[in-house]
């Protein structure tokens, strides 16, 4: 079983693979850059005091993305193997 | 006709990007490398040069230029600005491509960070694709096993097919056998079989095609294969570059670029995708194949490497304690400058006073004539001496710990705490590190500015730059601070006088935040672009070079400035306080014709003149103050701060003035360096001007409220 939610959406310390990402400019290149392609593993590490940014680990880095960025990222959360 | 590129392209392109090299047979080899990877490290241990290096992404901008010797051959590095990729057109990107796509560096070292190192294979594939002669520095492999990370560089290098140093920048391990490594690269002698990234086969048979048409119009110079990839992806920008740094016709490379379109168009048809599809599959290639290299590469015997790092920002960034600490370690940094500038202070000023009388009596002996010695011994020296006396202390106590929260990583925690709040302001979220840039100087501060690529947001973040305190004129504010509000004796007096100065920041950032509102919504405006901020891993800081680095080169750097521009001051004060028309000295008359306005403002004409004379240097708004009082009073020994504030009451000072002066001397226009800097990074005297008039008004405006305020309610 496994379920799509925007980047923004997933839960603390939860992790999900990117399914797409729906920006088509300079936004889209620049997670891309970051290594944010298809199938790549994210986890929503934590949460600036005053809600937004998160940071998240992708690829071994830590990287804060506002929710106007993240609202574009696809993840599709693994259920229970 | 083929289009030609100059055939001595070296020397070409060389002037371009201004380098100067010291002959023509030097050896030239860029660095480049994702931000924050110890790339300025590595350029300081090889040219033994001194760039600016700290724990935060993106503070290499511009391209630094040094040079080293090795068995006898001479080496001309370049720094590149950090990037994360080629291919996506950021400043820094288009400069790091441009320069080693077309200016000819014999070998790139591409410095990578061991401890996340598949991020960096990204760079480093796309590199290699440009370039053959890379050597891949595989840095900070001190962190990385500290992490418990292990690298098989051999079998990286043999994936790679080009050859690999092993470094830890900051101690200089591996460097010599960097040199040699790059040494044997540029004079050919070591077998580079570089790694071919796999496209899928319709990129790679348009590719081929594109190459084809390279073929008849560019000269074989250049990269054929990476530029046919590069073409196909549709990059604007580079298009743009090879007319600008090529000898070309502009008609026959349009030509070209329909062609290139022509065959996309065709492949995209033919395979049934679009355009973003085929952006995305070149990109997804480069990134997996970083990504299979470093799972065969990469031995992590931990399962969490990055534990440590991640409970540490769960408490310095958590919703409930984020802001707190980073107040409270503000606090405790000027609690400790406060509470140990304190003593040194007094001992250089009272020598200091030793010394000035010591002169005068030499000034006696010679019988120099009183101007003389009033002149340079009253004017100058004595400027000099407070100069010294109350900068030095606080300087050398807070660059070195500011240096230390920088090294460790703390900065982009900052950005990250405060982002929000800057978002809300229609700001960038990088302008939270060049504010903090700001309290060590607003010239440094402007400068790094340059990380915000998006020109408005830059505009904001330079013009409001100045509403943060800087090194310079901290002093002031702890001197009133100290004097004024916490009175000069009582056990919290240096607690209050922290907390005065805490308030005094957070009000700084306040305003900063409401000013770039402002100016979002009026002569710059826009939305916030997009914002992705790295937290690098935290990095256990060197404390004893920090020290030693901090105080010669910032320290002692900034103190060099302000005495510079001191000891002048000093002379001219005096002179205007000694030529005097119709018994008033011009001083005075300037002082007295300022006054009634200053009065309004909640300070007095001697107040005002002393910012304004101020402006080359926030340094010696004090001195300059203390002079002007000194000069119409009987003159007294100022040997503690008690006698300072005996001085300022003596001259109508009360908690307001102090208050208001302190609240000027935050908002008020930027030092001449400062405004030199803005000059000239923005290029333009409307922006300076701004810079200039926007902080002023904004003083006025709040020591006006302030002052009439209390007044009214008659305190
Ligand atoms: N532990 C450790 N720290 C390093 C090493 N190289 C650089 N650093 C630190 O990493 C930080 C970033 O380095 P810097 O040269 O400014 O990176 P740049 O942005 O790539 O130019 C600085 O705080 C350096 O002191 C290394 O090999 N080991």
């Amino acid at each position: 079983m496994s379920k799509l939610i925007t980047l923004n959406n997933l839960p603390l310390g939860e992790k999900g693979r990117v399914f797409k990402i729906t920006d088509k400019g300079t936004t889209r290149r620049r997670l891309l850059d970051l290594g944010l392609v298809k199938n790549t593993l994210v986890k929503s590490l934590h949460v600036s005091p005053a809600g937004d940014p998160t940071a998240y680990e992708i690829r071994g880095a830590v990287i804060a993305l506002r929710e106007e960025e993240s609202q574009y990222i696809l993840i599709k959360i693994e259920g229970e193997e | 006709m083929g289009l030609t590129k100059q055939s001595t392209g070296i020397s070409v392109a060389s002037n371009v990007f201004n380098i100067e090299k010291n002959s023509d047979d030097d050896i030239v080899i860029a660095l480049a490398g994702n931000p924050n990877t110890g790339k300025s490290t590595i350029f300081n241990s090889l040219t033994g040069l001194k760039q600016h290096t700290g724990n935060w992404p993106g503070k290499t901008v511009t391209n630094a230029q040094g040079y080293y010797n090795y068995n006898n051959q001479e080496y001309t590095v370049v720094d590149l600005p950090g990037t994360y990729s080629l291919l996506s057109n950021s400043l820094e990107e288009e400069i790091a491509r441009d320069f080693i796509c077309f200016g000819n560096p014999d070998v790139v070292v591409v410095v990578s960070d061991a401890t996340c190192l598949e991020r960096n294979l990204n760079l480093a594939l796309q590199i290699i694709e440009l370039k053959k002669e890379v050597v891949l520095c595989v840095n900070l492999i001190d962190e990385a096993s500290r992490k418990k990370i292990k690298i098989d560089t051999n079998k990286l290098s043999e994936l790679l097919g080009v050859p690999i140093v092993g470094t830890n920048a900051r101690e200089g391990l591996g460097i010599e056998e960097l040199k040699k490594c790059v040494e044997k690269t540029a004079l050919g002698k070591v077998n580079i079989n570089p790694i071919k990234v796999n496209y899928e086969n319709y990129i790679e048979e348009s590719i081929n095609e594109i190459e084809e048409e390279i073929y008849k119009t560019l000269d074989k110079n250049i990269n054929s294969y990476w530029l046919a990839l590069h073409l196909l992806n549709e990059n604007k920008s580079l298009e743009e570059s090879i007319k600008k740094y090529n000898d070309i016709d502009n008609y026959e490379f349009d030509l070209l670029i329909s062609k290139v379109e022509n065959i996309r168009n065709n492949i995209l048809k033919e395979c049934n995708i679009t355009k973003l599809e085929l952006k995305d599959s070149i990109v997804s290639s480069i990134i997996t194949k970083a990504e299979s290299i470093s799972k065969e590469v990469v031995k992590s015997q931990t399962k969490e490497m990055h534990s440590f790092d991640r409970k540490l920002d769960n408490v310095l960034t958590s919703r409930l304690f984020g802001i707190p600490i980073m107040i409270g370690l503000l606090g405790i940094i000027f609690w400790i400058t406060i509470k140990g500038a304190n003593y040194p202070s007094a001992v250089l000023s009272s020598m200091f006073n030793m010394l000035e009388g010591q002169l005068t009596l030499a000034f006696n002996y010679i019988n120099a004539p009183d101007w003389l010695h009033g002149m340079l011994v009253l004017g100058m020296f004595r400027t000099l001496g407070w100069v010294i006396s109350v900068m030095l202390p606080p300087m050398a106590i807070f660059f070195p710990i500011f240096t230390l929260m920088e090294d460790l990583g703390y900065l982009p925690r900052v950005a990250f705490n405060l982002d929000y709040y800057f978002k809300k302001a229609c700001a960038h979220g990088k302008q939270a590190l060049t504010m903090c840039m700001g309290f060590g100087c607003n010239a440094a501060g402007v400068v790094a500015c340059r990380i915000i690529d998006s020109p408005r947001e830059r505009l904001i973040a330079i013009i409001t730059n100045n509403f943060v305190p800087c090194n310079g004129r901290f002093p002031t504010l702890i001197a009133l601070a100290t004097i004024f509000i916490a009175g000069t004796h009582g056990r919290f007096s240096s607690i209050k006088a922290t907390l005065a100065i805490l308030l005094a920041i957070v009000l700084g950032v306040y305003i900063t935040l409401l000013i770039s509102r402002l100016l979002s919504k009026t002569i710059l405006k826009g939305m916030p672009t997009s914002f992705i901020l790295e937290l690098p891993p935290y990095r256990k800081p060197q404390v004893g070079k920090i020290i030693v680095r901090s105080i010669f080169d910032r320290t002692l750097f900034v103190l060099g400035r302000a005495v510079m521009i001191a000891a002048p001051a000093g002379i001219v004060i005096w002179v205007m306080q000694n030529v005097a028309i119709n018994d008033i000295s011009i001083l005075s008359y300037c002082a007295n014709f300022l006054n009634p306005f200053a009065q309004m403002i909640g300070l007095d004409g001697y107040i005002l003149m002393a910012f304004i004379l101020g402006l080359p240097a926030n340094e010696i708004v004090i001195p300059i103050l203390i002079m002007s009082y000194m000069s119409k009073g009987a003159l007294i020994e100022l040997e503690s701060l008690t006698e300072l504030r005996t001085l300022f009451v003596n001259n109508g000072w009360t908690w307001l003035t102090a208050v208001c002066t302190m609240l000027f001397s935050l908002n008020h226009f930027p030092c001449g360096t400062t405004l030199f800097t803005i000059y000239k990074e923005t290029g333009s005297k409307k922006w300076t001007w701004y810079s200039f008039i926007i902080p002023t008004i904004t003083g006025i405006i709040v020591c006006f409220i302030v002052a009439q305020t209390v007044r009214l309610l008659g305190f």
